[in-house]
């Protein structure tokens, strides 16, 4: 599923720069469920926004089912977001004037789907979340669990290969986290791969894997047994 | 190629930022409802100039001719110069299309009879030309043509006066009219906005008057219409030039102010209001162009305002698989179909004003303020170009944004 070597990347501050990734090696197989660990500085977000085609890598390879990531144009890059990627954000990331329907239809859109299956889509993954009967409602009128599910519902919609969680109960309270987190684990049950960043320890064990970074270098690789979410819902 | 779901986000984008989308358009509502009125009113007083010179052309000039009053190459004072038909063909064949029009005027004044009513007309003898000299509008028939002349033909072109005074209900065209003894044809009516002593007159081809009356060919004044194109200052040029080849032609002393002379008081008048004209002319595009700048920034500024705001919404909709070409066209878009239907508003605004104050502001050299759509359109168009420019920049940027600057950024 995916691939990376020896992956580096910094950033320039100031007149110097800063050395965030200093060369990674990551395989994850298909139906894997991978949290990425580490302090804030680790480099942790950097390699999730690599992978997720937000940033750009500086050297090494990056390989996402079989398909070699270096250097596409801005359209490639979007097409093949598009296609292979779902987002879940921290913040959420809803598109604030939009209703939580026209939300989870936004990546269709981008697919060129026609609307009357986007609209049809949209609501198969809603109800999936949950929410089917808050369709109409727009992200303001609904509780953050809410709109993290709103936002899961439109990661899912694209059925996408590969699935990138930024710390996804970051911004939620322990119940509410351990509920986003018994979905995204269904949806691994399901079958899809999911990637995520996170610092809670707790959120972290719900994973199959726990990958912990440290100063731009992987520290620890482990398989872990899951805890599974919803025996704390 | 028509994307619906591509408008339905636009709509959607302004339906649900109805604020900015106000902002936006207020602008440029202003800008184009400012541009509308100031430039009514600088036309208002255009036509207010224009309607100093609407009864003649107001490029008429009349070459009368005298007396000498000063001797010349042993020539003694007090000879009478008169011009002839060769005049004519010189004048036009010396100036070219310097002159526009030319006619000779031969008057006279006649008892006109038909059936038992009659009355005193002047009959004055013209050639063709007179005919836009004089700005008659012809209501029936004709006016007196090329033939006439040639033929020296016993046809007339009466005023409208003439027709009411003689024929009250009747129709005069194809009816004779006897002028003491001779009986002359009707072939035209016309009308002049020169009051009812031009239209109480009667034209011929000036030869007719040369055959029956003079039989010379002699002409009275000779009134020409120099060429429109050409400014006050360059006719009184014209004016010097005609004087100075007529006064050698009869041998007249340079200096002498009676024997030719043309009068040039309208064209000192004319002078006066070209200055004025060429005031507004400079005036006139500074407002249209001072107010199109103001609505270039104000419009500029809104759409940086505009992406800057919806940076995160880009992050979004690149992470969710947008093409940055999608994200420009989306802004653009958006921008263009505000700024059009908010010039189109404006013009409107701008226009009622100008119907609403039009008629009131007459005491202020103001007639009639009225602006050509053709402008307001261009101006509309500039504005929607700009607006275009303006967030094309902006949005160009955006779209280029890694996503993750974009949803850091939010």
């Amino acid at each position: 599923m995916l691939e990376i070597r020896d992956l580096q990347k910094s950033y320039p501050i100031g007149g110097t720069s800063l050395h965030v990734l200093k060369g990674i090696n990551l395989s994850i197989k298909d139906g894997e469920m991978v949290a990425i660990m580490g302090s804030s500085g680790s480099g942790k977000s950097t390699l999730l926004n690599i992978i997720g085609m937000l940033d750009e890598l500086d050297s090494g390879e990056y390989i996402l089912d079989g398909l070699p990531i270096k250097n596409l144009t801005e359209k490639k890059a979007a097409l093949y977001r598009n296609k292979f990627l779902g987002f879940i954000f921290q913040s959420f990331n809803l598109i604030n004037y939009k209703n939580a329907l026209e939300n989870v239809a936004l990546p269709l859109y981008y697919q060129g789907m026609s609307r009357k299956d986007r609209q049809e889509k949209a609501l198969f993954h809603l109800g999936k979340v949950g929410l089917a009967d808050w369709a109409k409602h727009l992200p303001k009128e609904l509780s953050g669990g809410q709109n993290q599910r709103v936002a899961i519902a439109r990661a899912l919609a694209a059925n996408p290969k590969l699935l990138l969680a930024d710390e996804p109960t970051g911004a939620l309270d322990t119940t509410t986290s351990y509920e986003i987190m018994a979905f995204i684990q269904q949806l691994n049950d399901e079958g899809k791969t999911i990637l995520m960043v996170t610092h809670e320890e707790d959120i972290a064990n719900m994973c199959k894997r726990i990958v912990r970074l440290k100063d731009g270098v992987i520290m620890e690789d482990t398989k872990v047994i899951q805890v599974r979410a919803d025996q704390y819902v | 190629m028509f994307d619906l779901d591509l408008w339905r986000e636009i709509f959607q984008s302004i339906n649900k930022n109805k604020t900015r989308a106000a902002l936006s358009g207020f602008t440029v509502a202003f800008a184009i409802m400012l541009f509308t009125i100031l430039f009514g009113i600088a036309n208002g007083l255009e036509n207010t100039f224009e309607k100093f010179f609407l009864t003649t052309a107001d490029n008429a000039l009349t070459i009368r001719s005298g007396t000498t009053s000063k001797p010349y190459k042993g020539l003694q004072i007090g000879r009478l110069i008169t011009y002839a038909n060769k005049d004519l063909d010189y004048l036009k064949k010396e100036f070219g299309d310097k002159i526009q029009y030319i006619t000779p005027k031969l008057s006279r004044t006649y008892q006109l009879k038909y059936k038992k009513r009659k009355g005193e007309y002047t009959i004055t003898g013209v050639s063709p030309d007179h005919q836009y000299l004089e700005k008659a509008v012809i209501i029936k028939g004709r006016f007196i043509n090329e033939r006439d002349v040639k033929n020296k033909d016993k046809v007339i072109a009466i005023g409208r006066l003439v027709e009411k005074d003689l024929f009250v209900k009747e129709s005069a065209l194809g009816k004779y009219i006897d002028l003491e003894g001779v009986v002359y044809k009707v072939v035209g009516v016309f009308s002049d906005n020169g009051g009812d002593e031009q239209e109480r007159t009667i034209y011929t081809g000036y030869t007719t008057i040369q055959r029956l009356y003079l039989a010379t060919d002699e002409i009275g004044s000779i009134t020409i219409g120099y060429n429109p194109n050409m400014s006050a200052d360059q006719a009184l040029v014209l004016v010097q030039e005609i004087t100075a080849k007529l006064k050698s032609r009869y041998d007249v002393a340079p200096n002498d102010q009676r024997a030719v002379r043309i009068g040039n008081r309208i064209l000192q008048e004319k002078k006066r209001l070209d200055n004025m004209t060429t005031g507004l002319g400079i005036l006139i595009p500074i407002i249209g162009f001072g107010t199109l700048i103001a609505g270039i920034l104000g419009i500029s500024n809104i759409m940086i305002f505009i992406v800057k705001e919806r940076t995160k919404e880009i992050g979004i909709r690149k992470a969710l698989g947008a093409s940055p070409r999608s994200i420009v066209s989306i802004i653009l878009l958006e921008s263009i179909l505000i700024t059009a239907f908010a010039g189109y508003v404006g013009l409107l605004i701008g226009v009622g004003v100008l119907e609403a104050i039009g008629s009131s502001i007459e005491r202020y050299w103001i007639t009639n303020p009225s602006v050509k759509p053709s402008i307001v359109y261009t101006a509309t168009i500039v504005l929607v170009i700009a607006g275009a420019i303006a967030g094309f920049l902006p949005a160009k940027k955006a779209s280029k944004i890694k996503p993750i600057v974009a949803l850091r950024n939010g």
